[in-house]
């Protein structure tokens, strides 16, 4: 018997199956979710197949997704960002304000916004870093911060709550055809912010799996007490991630600004936690350390697919809510259980 | 497993993708003039009952789009006509059901458009698709230059300024103007209106969906300045949350509304409440299905393009007795 024993190789090395080699990847039970939306609504409704219904639910789940990417990367990290959702519309509405009330070039305000994002991302991490408050806390206030400095400056400024007139102003074309343009296959129409959206999690999956900086992430989100230990500059990498979501946010604010011309004071909020649940579904783990950016954008597209599919099936929209919050609390679980399997092959 | 080759691979081609295919930016707004495209008359309908997609911008719950959905709802049965009722306040996700309903290939459209703006895009697209479209409430301005058949709606300013006069008329002078939600333009209209009839006015930003915080709010604002004497809520939910308000503040301030609801009702009965500007929202609801309805079977068109106007009527103590019952089936 003790024979057969050492003959086996050590399990550390021993050659895995590709079902197990599956099955720990953070996105697979995303995917496996995702497979089930898109089968379930392809066959429940006429319309969900049709081009110009896959346009629909790819730009619903493309906005999304570039957040839900970007706060992964966070949550990897160990951090939350409750400011995020907001943020896409502060973004905006600096853009729109120097553009149209100031009279600035469209490029130029799109850079002053940037300026303002990274700004307030960096403080977000630098504040967390330096009180060793909980992010969640310290960017709720953030969070809110920007909610009455989106209302009080747009009022002051316009005596009203929406800045619109972005149509007629300098540059707006150009920018346009950068953030908010549409491309065409096969006769239908298709927002290019699916192509960002892409773009953003290629970006993401590859700072993450295939860089210095992404074991960074994975050590601080880990153990930020083992990760400072072993030299990791953990300040340094969490104040990047938030202005990683900063710069996110200002991508989404700049898309919708220069696609819908007009911007609300009221926008963006609550959208945060879309994230954080994209995010979740596809993966990532509420104490940080684990999760992967394809498997947020899987989620958010499961976001995206299931919140037009509900509305293509015709069910009476009063269950609305309901029914998203079932079909997303069933991704999850599928995730979890995944995620079991992939405990026990790890081990 | 991803590797930095093919990764740089697919966002080149994602990004040359962007490039080659047929690209076509927003189109900026050179002539302030712009002349909408006039909806080609429509094709003699084609047997199959019309379906009509009704796409506002409030919230799940609201009192006030429940009358306007009841109505939609009402002119679904009694006139045969498939109505799917969607809504949500943030402009974007607006747009896209917009798109969605044209995706569906829905026989007519109903929008409201707190933001014109924003939605401007998806309702000329589902007017380009030969989709008859009626907006209601709000964006009355921008209603047939995006192509619309007609708007049904109150003009917010004039029923502000009506408001405004018949506070003046009561010996007000000043006059305390509650807004609910943040982005809404209509609401600053209003104000703006009852301002300019009215004179002394100051704006107080309070949250709907948080009626203890608003009410609080506005017993903090006559706590502080004991010599407002009237307060405009925006919304019958605000206005018992005023009432309130002024009760535990005890203030001399009265309280004068925008639209109905049970409350509302026995409010004016027992004199707590002024009066009630009504506009009427469950026109606003019933009608574009009756516009759409006779555009697809008879090819009529309605209000030569000027909106059609669903108020401001008035509700006071003369006439409260007619309309009580209307608002306890949730219809005023």
């Amino acid at each position: 018997m003790t024979a057969a024993i050492q003959a086996q190789p050590d399990e550390r090395v021993a050659k895995k199956s590709l079902t197990d080699r599956l099955v720990v990847r953070p996105e697979i039970g995303a995917l496996l979710g995702a497979v089930l939306v898109f089968v379930f609504f392809s066959v429940v409704t006429g319309q969900f197949l049709s081009p110009l219904g896959v346009a629909t639910w790819l730009d619903d789940s493309s906005t999304l997704g570039i957040m839900a990417v970007v706060v992964a990367l966070l949550m990897v990290g160990g951090e939350f960002d409750l400011s995020a959702g907001v943020m896409t519309a502060s973004t905006s509405l600096v853009t729109a304000i120097l553009a149209t009330q100031a009279g600035w070039n469209v490029w130029l305000a799109l850079l002053a916004s940037l300026a303002f994002a990274l700004g307030v991302g960096a403080f977000n991490g630098w504040l967390v870093m330096k009180t060793g408050l909980p992010s969640f806390i310290v960017t709720l206030g953030s969070f809110l911060a920007l909610q009455g400095l989106n209302l009080g400056v747009t009022r002051l400024v316009t005596n009203t709550v929406q800045v619109s007139g972005m149509r007629s102003t300098s540059g707006y074309e150009s920018a346009g055809g950068l953030f908010a343009s549409t491309f065409d296959v096969g006769g239908t129409e298709f927002q290019s912010s699916i192509i960002w959206w892409i773009v953003v999690t290629a970006i993401a999956a590859w700072l993450l799996v295939r860089t210095r900086f992404g074991n960074w992430i994975f050590a601080v989100g880990g153990s930020q007490v083992s990760a400072r230990s072993v030299g990791v500059p953990v300040v340094r990498t969490k104040i990047l991630l938030f202005m990683g979501t900063a710069l996110g946010a200002w991508l989404v604010g700049s898309i919708n600004i220069l696609r819908f011309a007009s911007v609300q004071a009221n926008q963006g909020i609550g959208l945060e936690f879309q994230y954080i649940i994209a995010a979740v579904i596809g993966g990532c783990l509420l104490t940080g350390g684990f999760g992967s950016a394809v498997g947020a954008a899987i989620g958010a597209l499961i976001f995206g697919m299931a919140r037009q599919g509900i509305v293509f099936a015709q069910w009476n929209s009063d269950w609305f809510m309901l029914f998203l919050g079932v079909m997303l609390l069933a991704a999850v679980l599928v995730n979890n259980a995944f995620r079991r399997r992939a405990e026990r092959v790890r081990r | 497993m991803f590797t930095f080759k093919k990764l740089a691979g697919v966002a080149a081609i994602a990004a040359a993708g962007l490039i080659l295919s047929a690209c076509s930016g927003p189109s900026a707004d050179n002539s302030k003039s712009s002349s909408g495209s006039s909806p080609s008359a429509a094709a003699p309908s084609t047997g199959g009952p019309l379906k009509v997609a009704v796409v506002t911008h409030g919230s799940a719950g609201d009192a006030f789009w429940n009358v306007v959905k009841n109505g939609a709802e009402q002119a679904s049965k009694d006139l045969n006509v498939g109505v799917d009722y969607f809504s949500d306040g943030d402009p974007g996700n607006q747009a896209r059901l917009i798109d969605n309903a044209v995706a569906q290939k829905v026989g007519g459209l109903v929008v409201s458009m707190a933001n014109p703006q924003a939605l401007q895009t998806s309702i000329q697209n589902a007017v380009k698709a030969g989709i008859p479209v009626v907006t209601i409430n709000s964006g009355e301005d921008f209603s047939a230059q995006f192509g619309a058949i007609a708007h049904v709606g109150q003009s917010e300013g004039l029923a502000g300024q009506g408001a405004g006069q018949r506070l003046k008329a009561a010996g007000k002078t000043k006059l305390l103007c509650v807004i609910h939600e943040a982005g809404n333009i209509g609401q600053n209209q209003r104000c703006d209106g009852a301002k300019q009839t009215f004179g002394n006015v100051t704006t107080l930003q309070v949250d709907i969906s948080n009626p203890t915080d608003a009410q609080a709010r506005i017993r903090g604002a006559l706590q502080s300045d004991p010599s407002i004497d009237a307060v405009l809520a925006l919304n019958s939910q605000v206005a018992a949350r005023a009432v309130a308000a002024a009760k535990e503040a005890s203030s001399k301030a009265q309280v004068a509304t925008f639209d109905l609801n049970a409350d509302v009702v026995a409010a004016i009965k027992d004199g707590s409440i002024l009066f009630a500007v009504d506009q009427q929202q469950y026109e606003q609801g019933y009608l574009p299905i009756v516009f759409l309805k006779l555009y697809k079977e008879n090819g009529n068109t309605i209000g030569g393009g000027k909106p059609v106007q669903t108020g401001p009527g008035f509700v006071d103590k003369t006439n409260i007795d007619t309309i009580a019952p209307y608002a306890q089936r949730g219809t005023r």
